[in-house]
Formats: C-alpha cells, structure tokens, sequence
C-alpha cells in the first residue's frame, strides 16, 4: 500500500507538470518560481533541521565503536574501529561518510529448521546498492553543473568523459545514470521482496525512490530518446544561477517534467528521511552511528 | 547549540556547495552561442536547408551523425533518405562540411557552451579555418 500511494504521489508531479506545461502554458512557474522556491526552502530546511538537531542535549557521547580498544600496549588496538587519535578519527569518519563501513557489517539473520536455530550470515547486497546509488548520485549532480557554470570546471569536464568512455552511441551514454537507476531499482525491489524489510516500510521509504526514479527516467529519456534543445536548456538554467531567469521558447516538456521532480525532491527534501545528510552532524561527529536510510 | 563549533562549520560548507552555481555565476554575463550559417557554399545556396528540419538538426544532429558512422562505414550504406524524401550521400567530410566550413564559429560556439567534446576530429579532419572568413 505504502508504495503504491508514493507511486501515485510521483504520477501526479509528473501529470502536474505536463498539464501545466502543455495544457496551461505555466512556463514562468514551472520554469522559475517552482525552482527558485524549492531551491530556498532545500537550503533554509536543511540548516533550520540540523539547528534543530544541536539544541538537542546528548548527556553522554556514547561512541558506537566495534573493535579493541587502546590498552596494553601488547594488545594490538584496532585503529580504524576504535581510534585512540585524532587521524584515527579522521580515517573512521571518512570511511564511514565514503565508503558506508558501518552497513558493510550488515547481518542477515534467519531461522533455521534444524534445531531451530538461528543462524547469522554476511550480507553486503545493501551496501553495494546503497554505495551504487550514492556515487553515482554525486557524479550525476557533479556533471549537471555543466548547466550551471560558463565556463565549465575542467574537474567536471573530466568527470563528463571518464562517465561516458564508454562511447556508446551519440550523446555518449553515461554509465552512472545506468547504474543509478539500476541501483534504485534494487533498493525498491529489496523492499518489496524481503517481507521483514516490507513489514516495516511505510510511503515515506518509498516516495524518495520513486521521486528519484522518475528524475532519472526523465533524464535518461531526454537525453537519449525525446531529445531537447540543449542550448536554451543551459540558457534557463544559466538564467536561473545567475539571477537572471528567462524562459527560452521551444524546450520540450520532459524538461519541464524533470525540472520539476527535481525541484520537488529539494522542497521535500529537509522533512523526509533524505535528511540523513545533514544527520552527520549529530551522528558521525559525536562518534555515534549515522542515521540510516533506504 | 551544542558541539556548535564544529555544526557550524559543517553548515558553512553545506552552504558553500549548495549556492556554488549562484555565486560563481555573480556578476558574470554569458553570451548566448551563436553558430553562424553565412559559409559561401550556404551564401551560394538558393534553398538554405540542411538534410532535415533545423529544430530536428539542433536536437538530433549528434544521433544522425552516429547513424551515418554506423550506416556509411560499417555497412557501407552511403545513402540517406530524408524525412521530406530528399537522398543525401552519406558523408561527414564531402557533405556536412562543405557547407558548415566553419568549425569555429559553427561546431564550437554550441558545444564549448554546453561543454560538449564529440569525437567527431578523432578521425575526421577539421576544415582549414583561414578558408572560412570570406
């Protein structure tokens, strides 16, 4: 049920912004006002929900640290799991927010017939999806500044081409948006299938998916399938980073549909579990684990 | 605010990302591309057209370029037929470029814009510039 009525949530948007589009000409307020808004109200929500957040006392800094602590100096100390110094801290922290260390100890727990007993196994499957989607994420929104900036950073330039070495086909097809949406596709599916994971998930598990499903369907399908003019795009969105907004004629309406499950995304964004950014503030700093998420 | 030092900076960062295209576009005004068409072949021409619409050229181009690699040299099918019926020889060198002769001020004014590097001179010689300022 809970995916099913987020499902409906992303059609709407996606209708919304068509009959807005094709059927009432919104172009000024799907093309400036919606963006600029959800824009603001990303920025201001993140920073007002992570304020929120510090005025919260924590009594005890509780660190969640699963190795062997420093003690005798013959007992060799695990450094990375439990650091005894700054750089140890460092290096923690940095695989936790890089790599998801603490979801690579991801168990599966299941009851055996025999005896019963339950057993305990490896599971990485979250991990790698959850590392899949959020790299490839971030070389996505990397590459999409190339929208956004006259002249372009060499940095993602360089990241243009290594995405699309492959060279298959014209414009280059871009391997994180395959992975993206592959590694979203399984991140949904494992909800559907496992039932304990299914038994727990409610429409605010599933709407991020499916909102991020459709922004990278609409993508993909503008840029390999219903092509629009690239130009006016980087036009209005050139337009919209420089203050200077204008709405050039002639883009077709899939970029309106994509601009506008993006702009929904930034909006929802500081009242849902997305927040899980910002959630290292008040969990990898004070040595506690992350908030989790999808 | 507790641990406010280190959540402020954290913040500050945040913000640095987030507003990274607003700022670094301050002040900045950026001309629109403006690919020329005025080469002497096309000045010579009595119907300006090119193998199909101009809106589908803009939106399409790079995909029939791609096409006509695949059909030309792989297939060696040197014949295009248009969606007005008009048949074009297949050839990037002998047709595209005799008229847009003028790489700089026609291929590069979109795709330096839009950050665009197609590999089109990987193999294809670039027409001499010096030609073109007629």
């Amino acid at each position: 049920m809970g995916a099913l009525l987020s499902f409906f949530v992303v059609i709407v948007l996606v209708l919304l912004a068509l009959a807005g589009i094709k059927g009432a000409g919104l172009y000024v307020l799907f093309g400036t006002v919606i963006p600029y808004a959800a824009v603001a109200t990303f920025i201001l929500g993140v920073i007002l929900r992570v304020i929120k957040w510090s005025r919260s006392p924590v009594p005890f800094h509780i660190p969640t640290t699963c190795g062997q602590e420093k003690s005798l100096p013959w007992i060799k100390y695990s450094k990375l799991e439990s650091p005894a110094g700054t750089l140890g801290v460092i290096g923690r922290m940095a695989l936790e927010v890089l790599l998801f260390r603490s979801l690579f100890r991801n168990l599966k727990t299941e009851l055996r017939n025999d005896g019963p007993r339950l057993a305990y196994g490896s599971n990485k499957w979250l991990w790698l999806g959850g590392l899949a989607f959020h790299w490839s994420m971030l070389i996505v929104i990397i590459r999409h500044l190339r929208f956004f900036t006259h002249p372009v950073p060499f940095l993602v330039k360089i990241i243009d081409s290594l995405d699309g070495f492959l060279q298959i086909g014209a414009p280059h097809l871009m391997i994180t948006g395959v992975v993206l949406l592959l590694a979203l596709t399984y991140l949904f599916l494992r909800r559907v299938f496992i039932p304990q994971v299914r038994y727990i998930s409610l429409p605010a598990d599933y709407l991020p998916l499916f909102l991020l499903m459709g922004i990278a369907t609409s993508g993909i399908l503008m840029r390999y399938f219903f092509k629009v003019d690239i130009i006016k795009v980087k036009e209005l969105t050139l337009g919209l980073a420089s203050l200077n907004p204008g709405i050039p004629s002639g883009i077709g309406v899939i970029f309106y549909i994509h601009l506008f499950l993006i702009s929904s995304l930034f909006a929802y964004f500081p009242f849902s579990k997305l927040m899980h950014m910002g959630g290292v503030f008040s969990s990898v700093l004070q040595e506690t684990w992350p908030i989790t998420a999808v | 605010m507790y641990d406010a030092g280190k959540i402020l900076i954290g913040l500050i960062i945040f913000l640095a990302f987030a507003t990274f295209p607003f700022y670094s576009n301050m002040g900045k005004a950026v001309a629109k591309p403006d690919p020329k068409l005025d080469t002497p072949v096309i000045q010579q021409m009595k119907v300006k057209q090119c193998v199909e619409s101009k809106e589908f050229m803009r939106a399409e181009h790079m995909q029939l370029l791609n096409n006509w690699r695949d059909a030309a040299l792989r297939r060696g099918e040197r014949l295009y037929k248009g969606s007005d019926g008009r048949i074009t020889e297949i050839s990037f060198q002998n047709q595209c470029l005799r008229c847009h002769s003028n790489k700089k001020k026609f291929c590069d004014e979109c795709h330096s814009y839009a950050a665009v590097k197609p590999y089109c001179w990987d193999c294809h010689i670039a027409p001499k510039e010096a030609n073109n300022e007629h």
